[in-house]
């Protein structure tokens, strides 16, 4: 498979399910060319609502239609539409509505365009919320799946996509389980646990510190909430030092939820990589590389914090 | 007279609006009391809710979820739950929250209380029931204040236009609660909502103006709005609080009756003077028995 935009994958997933499920419907906020709904729009035109640049509207708008059967995907980018959070607070995750939010162009990797486009808190915004989960799926094929999975879901989700293309990383007969991760190598030093944008970049990581004599054991986090505790414990238990790579701000992140889980139950040495401050425009190779995020950024981190 | 059974069934309304809040200690008197006759004409006027969940239902989204107070007395009368339960309002454990919650009790059909929101959501329930091929109706109870937010601009410049071509919103019909009074002091001295009418037509919205305490009125408004093909409808009710000593005062807006308080403003509510009290409560067993145990809180 070549690489593909986590979006361009839930484009092309969604028309496929569209077809078998006529209880999915779409809203959007003047981006759908940019979310990638503007397919399935054009095949189900009765199916499809753009509802203008107002993302306060199209979540409650969403949230009414899910309570009365329908599955609504909203989308807009990251930071625009989880930016509604009160509207989210209560018309979709204390109403537990069966709706979809779907949050393109995440992190700094959407580049040029800059910081006011880049959604570098959505995850710690949503993670607070009871009853709604968080999926971040890392290439074409976990996307696909994930979607479907959506579907199927009966309560609120959030879908953390990125305008960026991603390189595959997940094994042919891989299947997208809710609140599991996947071990993609096995290690022994160091749990590196990746999501999203940041899992391949973790993967050509643990090459280069297998050259330096470090054993990185790679997670896949897809599921960012719930976490899948199960490996978690499993993991870090095994290596005793935890890593986490993201495209989402230090503060809140998977990193924040992998620490606050661990400090609960197995207090271990954490060192999350992150975005620091608000990012700004480049190219997103550069910014990778500005934040420590592309290989050897990731695996300059991993060796610093394990001192070595 | 269809209406002289929707007053008398309001009146008893606001005696348990007033007992609850005088039960709970805090809570909005002034948009529950002005919101009840609108509340009692669609659940027992037209609103055709057999049963919670079921799908044809008729949805009634009360924006203006501080009001709730009116919601529940109107539910309890209509037999979703026992009235002794409205005592339990804003206690903890109850499912009468101190703002509606969908999840806990059937017969809410949104979270509300963030102000705001309730029309985005009952655009979508409208447009919902368009594609389910229903021909249930949606009513979305605005407060004037709550028109200050933002959101509500963007659901109303959308609903006229929502579904086009395929469908028209003419399902939905949102009923602004003019009682002209918000928390912090009159809507008009915090930030005018005016012009009203004019505004809403701009943005595609036949508008109806009445006396929201009218029950005739409010029918008419209904029965007009139903007929209507092209589009939702929006209805201006005009409104008081039809307690002497808390109408027109900002301060009742959102401060509950004490016990003694509340027994005064029953006795108007049911428009009997202070000298005819004693003898009147001797033939009403029910409000005899409200206004005791409110006696009886009062000594606590």
């Amino acid at each position: 498979m070549p690489a593909k935009a986590s979006r361009a994958a839930f484009g092309e997933a969604l028309l496929d399910l569209g077809a078998r499920d006529e209880r999915i419907v779409t809203l959007d906020a003047d981006l759908s060319k940019s979310t990638m709904t503007v397919n399935f729009a054009k095949r189900y035109p009765g199916r499809a609502f753009n509802l203008g640049i107002a993302e306060s509207n199209m979540i409650g708008v969403a949230a009414g239609l899910a309570l009365t059967g329908r599955i609504p995907f909203a989308c807009s980018f990251a930071c625009f539409i989880v930016g509604r959070f009160e509207t989210i607070r209560i018309s979709v995750a204390y109403t537990n509505a069966n709706l979809k939010i779907v949050g393109t162009h995440s992190g700094i990797a959407i580049g040029e365009d800059g910081y006011s486009q880049m959604g570098l808190e959505d995850i710690a915004c949503i993670r607070a919320l009871p009853n709604i989960g968080i999926v971040q799926p890392a290439d074409e094929l976990e996307t696909k799946q994930a979607i479907a999975y959506a579907v199927e879901h009966q309560g609120p989700l959030y879908l953390r996509l990125t305008r960026q293309n991603l390189e595959p990383v997940c094994p042919p007969d891989y299947r997208f389980q809710y609140g599991r991760w996947l071990v993609l190598r096995k290690g022994h030093d160091v749990t590196l646990i990746g999501s999203g944008g940041t899992v391949f970049n973790c993967v050509e990581a643990a090459k280069r510190l297998e050259a330096d004599g470090i054993s990185a054991e790679v997670i896949n986090a897809a599921c960012i909430k719930p976490l899948d505790e199960e490996l978690l414990v499993q993991s870090a238990g095994k290596t005793g030092h935890v890593v986490t790579a993201e495209d989402h701000a230090v503060a809140g992140g998977l990193g924040g939820a992998v620490a606050e889980f661990l400090t609960d139950v197995l207090p271990t040495p954490i060192k999350r990589l992150g975005v620091h401050g608000f990012g700004e425009s480049g190219d997103a190779k550069g910014l990778y590389a500005k934040h420590g995020l592309d290989p050897a950024g990731i695996a300059a981190g991993v060796k610093k914090f394990l001192h070595r | 007279m269809a209406e002289v059974r929707l007053e008398s069934i309001a009146r008893e309304c606001r005696v348990q609006i007033l007992r609850m809040l005088a039960h709970a200690g805090s809570g909005h008197p002034g948009g529950s009391l002005s919101v009840i006759d609108i509340l009692t004409t669609l659940y027992f006027g037209r609103y055709d809710a057999k049963r919670p969940d079921w799908p044809d239902r008729d949805r009634v989204v009360l924006s203006k979820g501080h009001a709730v107070p009116a919601l529940y007395a109107v539910l309890a009368k209509a037999g979703y739950f026992p009235e002794r339960a409205l005592i339990t309002l804003r206690k903890l454990g109850s499912p009468l929250q101190g703002h509606p919650d969908r999840t806990a009790l059937p017969g809410i059909e949104a979270a509300t209380g963030s102000l705001g929101q309730g029309l985005s959501i009952s655009l979508g329930l409208a447009l919902g029931l368009r594609l389910a091929g229903s021909s249930a109706r949606v009513y979305c109870v605005l407060g004037d204040g709550e028109t200050q937010e933002g959101q509500v601009w963007e659901a109303a410049m959308s609903a006229p236009k929502l579904g086009q071509p395929d469908y028209a919103l003419n399902n939905l019909v949102v009923i602004l609660d003019y009682n002209k009074i918000q928390l912090d002091n009159f809507v008009k001295k915090v930030l005018d909502i005016e012009p009203v009418t004019a505004k809403w037509q701009s943005f595609g919205w036949p508008v109806i103006e009445i006396d929201g305490h009218d029950i005739a009125q409010i029918t008419k408004a209904l029965d007009q709005a139903e007929a209507t093909t092209v589009g939702p409808t929006f209805i201006v009710a005009h409104k008081g609080k039809g307690v002497s000593f808390m109408e027109n005062d900002p301060e009742w807006h959102g401060k509950a009756p004490k016990p003694g308080e509340a027994i005064k403003a029953i006795r108007e509510v049911l428009g009997i003077t202070e000298g005819a009290w004693e003898d009147y409560l001797k033939t009403d067993s029910a409000t005899r028995e409200i206004v005791t145990e409110l006696s009886a809180l009062e000594k606590k």
